[in-house]
């Protein structure tokens, strides 16, 4: 289109302040083993794996502990080496309680990983595939979709670009900015997975400015055989999300309610992309991720290596909370859930942990005043989607959650915050749309 | 190693706001009018000083007293009804009898406001109902114009201002013509720099266009005010004019008479903006301005009133839902793209 004018990025968006700048320079450290490892079946999108340990079992590290349970399930590995105590239901962060395998860590447990059946590099797509799904590999950005799952287009579709997810817009985190800087390597190894099984000839790193860096050491260290492009595009939320990446790059909007796969194009998590590159040709699963624990409700803010399963007390109590500590919320302040319970475990789909104090949450008496929507449209420039939030709380309120989904496009929503973020009369405009959003799912289901 | 014993508080993501309310955004609304409002006092004296003040005691009070007499929580802490009582205040002759300001004020407020549902929820300008009622109520008060800069403006109180209710109120001033009704009626057109700078006579916060201006671009240099409405509204208007001055240059004035005389400045910059009366995409705005733009040119040149701005918002405010049932955002992935 308007070719001279483009800015690699996408229209509307926010610009919450980064707050990057503590953890970002501190590198990747491995966290300790908690007293007790929970482990949900279902941490991903789908449907749970099935266990196969019994309570008082052995286990070693990296062994698979539950093997999936159908094409949209992914396999669970150990986190560590220890006696599995007993196979409950755990509570989860969305406060329902999820069927999980506890695991007590011997005192003595290492971090030896247990290696299994490597995946080679000339494996088939369909090998590659099911290593991924063997592997327990999920989308790492938070979302936790079945990475595998997405590898395999719909029949008929033809995917000709992958791109690569580094953008990281949410603030505070900066795990896939370390995953980027310390496994350059592994990224490119997942990369060429990747293309193998997708058939894809061509892949855009995305990156956001505020990473230069990151994308100078991926420019310096390609290999040329790799067909790479490094992109950077000015830093706005929530340029992570993988619709506004296609948009901002290549100028394709994927068709509401469909697929990225109905333009052409996939999308993978740059540290999803790391974990394939490192796990495959060893035949590991994942048993830990990369985790940024930040905020200033925690003293010993950094970026770690934290095994799945690490109840969020622990991590906390580990990290020093400040006195003051007031809200916990699993990935960062923008569409971060918040932790209502501690003891719930870190799973695959958490990218950190923010803590806050009163300070930034005004405490008990913080409830900032909702005002009358005024019109003033800054949720309509504000929404990436283009939706009109303005109008979808009016009818929220009024519980006409048919008509949002009818008339106003509520399922386009992703709800990325960005017009709760603006909205100067304080409404809770995100919050009713995800009750919308529930709602008319339940209504058309019935 | 820390146990962590405290209770948390939950709350539902995005934790952090940019910041913005809007309490705070009409007090900057509110700012923005004060240097309009000191130069309408130096410009017309105590009455116009008096017609202010009771006019926005008038909305004030009436918008509390309202809020106490059904049970609700007094909405005069969020400053959109000081900004209303002030702009009242600012569209009405500085000698109008104070009674019939009161009058207006609770007209405006309790029809144009409260009978909709209060902030958020009306449909028109409550300031322009308040004025639009007083007009149809006192045509003869309501077009008494007093000169600006008088002799002994600050020493007395026109006898008007304080004339008792439904008493004929009695003029000492010398009473003056405004520049639109000259052009109207004596086809004669007041000069650019004289109406920018505010020295014809008019409505008390009407006449300095400059004054009127820099607020504006105060509240859009903070974002508080969506440009397109007085941008559009100044393009029509100079455009529609600057065609009928080549047409017939000795019946119709030129676009900077039309930008700078009446009500227009203050009106295409802090009434027609009105947040909740306006359109709420880009487009709609544009075409809302447009709108009042030739509601304003048609009123002025064919009316049968010399000024047609207040009639053109309100107008265009009954327009506006109906705009954004036309004009909405083209959602994302809808087409459109090159996707």
């Amino acid at each position: 289109m308007l070719d001279l004018f483009r800015k690699d990025t996408f229209r509307h968006g926010v610009h919450p302040p980064e707050m990057k700048d503590d953890t970002a320079p501190l590198a990747i450290r491995q966290f300790p083993f908690a007293p007790v490892l929970i482990v949900p079946l279902s941490q991903h999108l789908g449907k749970p794996a099935k266990p196969v340990v019994r309570e008082d079992q052995e286990v070693v590290r990296g062994q698979t502990i539950a093997v999936p349970d159908g094409f949209m399930s992914v396999a669970m590995h150990a986190p560590a080496s220890g006696s599995v105590r007993r196979i409950t239901l755990a509570p989860g962060i969305m406060g329902t309680k999820v069927e999980s395998i506890y695991i007590e860590p011997y005192p003595a447990s290492t971090q030896d990983i247990d290696d299994g059946e490597p995946c080679s590099l000339d494996a088939t797509p369909d090998e590659i595939i099911t290593a991924i799904q063997n592997a327990g590999i999920v989308g790492l950005g938070g979302a936790a979709f079945p990475t595998h799952v997405k590898l395999k287009p719909p029949e008929g579709k033809h995917l000709d670009t992958l791109f690569i997810n580094g953008v990281e817009c949410e603030p505070y985190l900066t795990t896939d900015y370390r995953v980027m800087l310390e496994q350059t390597e592994d990224v490119f190894t997942g990369i060429r997975y990747l293309l193998r099984a997708t058939g894809t000839s061509k892949v855009i790193i995305a990156i956001e400015a505020n990473k230069a860096d990151a994308a100078q050491k991926f420019r310096d260290t390609c290999p040329d055989d790799l067909p790479v492009e490094v992109r950077v595009s000015p830093v706005k939320y929530p340029q992570g999300a993988e619709k506004m990446i296609f948009s901002s790059l290549i100028d394709r909007e994927v068709p509401s309610g469909g697929l990225p796969a109905d333009i052409g194009v996939i999308c993978c998590n740059v540290a999803t992309t790391a974990e394939i590159g490192r796990l495959l040709p060893r035949g590991r699963g994942i048993q830990e991720r990369v985790i940024t624990i930040g905020g200033p409700g925690v003293r010993k803010k950094g970026n770690y290596r934290i095994p799945i399963g690490t109840p969020v007390r622990f991590a906390l109590e580990q990290c020093d909370p400040v006195d003051d500590i007031s809200r916990v919320f699993m990935g960062g302040p923008m569409m971060g859930p918040t932790v209502s319970n501690l003891d719930i475990p870190i799973t695959k789909g958490t990218s950190g942990i923010t803590a806050f104090t009163t300070a930034e949450t005004g405490g008990s008496t913080g409830h900032k005043r909702v005002y009358p929507c005024i019109g003033c449209a800054r949720c309509v420039e504000a929404c990436p989607m283009f939706l009109n939030p303005s109008q979808l709380g009016i009818l929220a309120k009024n519980e006409e959650y048919e008509q949002m989904a009818e008339s106003w496009h509520l399922m386009d929503c992703f709800e990325c915050g960005a017009c709760t973020y603006v909205c100067p009369s304080h409404i809770p405009l995100v919050q009713y749309f995800r009750m919308a959003k529930k709602m008319v799912r339940k209504l058309s289901a019935a | 190693m820390a146990r962590l014993s405290k209770h948390l508080e939950i709350g539902s993501s995005p934790h952090v706001t940019d910041g913005a309310s809007t309490d705070v955004i009409m007090r900057n609304v509110f700012l923005a009018l004060l240097p309009v409002t000191a130069f309408a006092v130096y410009a017309f004296g105590t009455g116009a000083a008096l017609v202010i003040i009771v006019a926005t005691a008038s909305c004030v009070l009436t918008e509390h007293w309202l809020c106490r007499w059904t049970g609700e929580p007094s909405t005069v802490g969020d400053w959109s009804i000081a900004i209303t009582g002030l702009l009242y205040g600012l569209t009405l002759p500085p000698d109008l009898p104070l009674w019939m300001v009161f009058v207006g004020g609770v007209f405006g407020v309790g029809v144009g406001k409260f009978l909709f549902g209060g902030l958020g929820m009306n449909a028109f300008n409550p300031a322009l109902v308040g004025r639009a009622f007083l007009q149809a109520a006192f045509p003869q008060p309501m077009t008494h114009w007093s000169l600006p800069f008088a002799e002994g403006r600050f020493e007395q109180i026109p006898s008007s201002v304080i004339a008792l209710p439904f008493w004929e109120p009695s003029y000492d001033a010398v009473t003056a013509a405004t520049p639109l009704a000259l052009m109207k009626f004596e086809a004669e057109f007041a000069g650019g720099r004289e109406l920018m700078a505010g020295l014809t006579s008019g409505s008390v916060g009407e006449t300095c266009g400059v004054l009127i201006l820099l607020g504006g671009i105060y509240l859009v240099a903070r974002n508080m005010m969506n440009w397109r409405i007085p941008a559009s509204i100044f393009a029509t208007v100079a455009a529609v004019t600057w065609a009928f001055q080549l047409y017939d240059p000795a019946t119709y004035p030129g676009p900077l008479f039309m930008l700078f005389s009446g009500g227009l400045m203050l009106g295409a910059v802090f009434m027609a903006t009105d947040m909740v009366a306006s359109p709420i995409t880009n487009a709609g705005c544009w075409l809302y301005g447009v709108l009042i733009g030739v509601l304003v040119v048609v009123i002025r040149f064919w009316g049968g009133m010399p000024e047609g701005v207040m009639y053109a918002i309100l107008l265009a405010n009954a327009v506006s839902p109906h705009i954004d049932n036309l004009i909405q955002p083209r959602v994302f992935g809808t087409g459109g793209g090159t996707g």
